[in-house]
């Protein structure tokens, strides 16, 4: 078994497709969990998985199969997703269905308004998108943060200082416009 | 910020943006589109290619006609190869 999956990993690093159609059907579903998570649309995460294996096939000769498959597909989905969020424009106004969508969570604290979640998710669509990033995966998707570090090819203290920076924008963002978190 | 203030704006944040639930994958096997984007990718390449061809041309003939113009350029154009 650890023979076959080594010598997918192999033919793959030699180009050949169906080794990479084994692999893609092994790891689309990861790979595209892994961009919702991001992107937090399904549509866009299908289109933008198909994205990250084109890239992978591209990228076939440069694989180290010792390094392992999955990881290196998730570092080339954050990129992916990066990239996406980089063209993305942010929203500027609040509309009345991103009210109705941020309405009433489970488990919501009452004192925390739809206005101010909403508020909240626009400022936070504001930031950098490396910080962005980093905080989706690290905070709201409660990813571990070497994971999170590994994706984003940085080190677990840049993850930590990513998000404190994010969380302080967002604080100073809110409170500008008179939210006191 | 202190420790306090984080875990709060970690608390509104994951309320303003509920983590999302994506245990069921993609609604449908994505690999028909990968075909079709391994299919499309090699003829969209090919056309640029013979774009930037052209355009290599292009700046190898400018470069040709400036170097025979002016001789004394070629230690300049060298310097910054």
């Amino acid at each position: 078994m650890q023979n076959g999956a080594s010598n997918v990993l192999n033919q793959f690093r030699q180009g050949d497709v169906d080794a990479f159609e084994a692999l893609f059907h092994q790891h689309q579903r990861s790979v595209y969990g892994w961009i919702l998570r991001v992107v937090r649309n399904a549509s866009t995460a299908e289109e933008l998985t198909v994205e990250t294996f084109w890239r992978i096939y591209q990228a076939h000769a440069r694989f180290e199969p010792a390094m392992g498959f999955k990881g290196w597909a998730r570092r080339i989905a954050t990129h992916v997703a990066l990239d996406w969020l980089r063209t993305k424009r942010a929203e500027i106004e609040l509309t009345p269905e991103m009210l109705a969508e941020v309405a009433s969570p489970a488990g919501a604290d009452p004192a925390v308004t739809a206005e101010i979640r909403a508020k909240t998710a626009l400022a936070f669509g504001r930031l950098p998108t490396k910080l962005r990033i980093a905080a989706t995966l690290a905070v709201i998707e409660e990813q571990p943060q070497k994971l999170v570090a590994e994706a984003l090819g940085i080190t677990v203290a840049a993850v930590k200082l990513r998000v404190f920076r994010a969380l302080r924008l967002l604080r100073n963002d809110l409170e500008k416009q008179g939210i006191k978190p | 910020m202190n420790e306090q203030d984080e875990d709060q704006m970690k608390k509104l944040l994951r309320e303003a943006l509920p983590p999302v639930e994506n245990d069921d994958g993609p609604e449908r096997d994505l690999w028909p589109a990968m075909l079709r984007r391994l299919d499309e990718k090699p003829a969209e390449s090919a056309r640029t290619g013979f774009n930037w061809a052209w355009f290599d041309g292009a700046l190898a003939a400018g470069l040709v006609a400036v170097v025979l113009s002016f001789p004394a350029s070629i230690p300049l154009l060298l310097y910054y190869l």
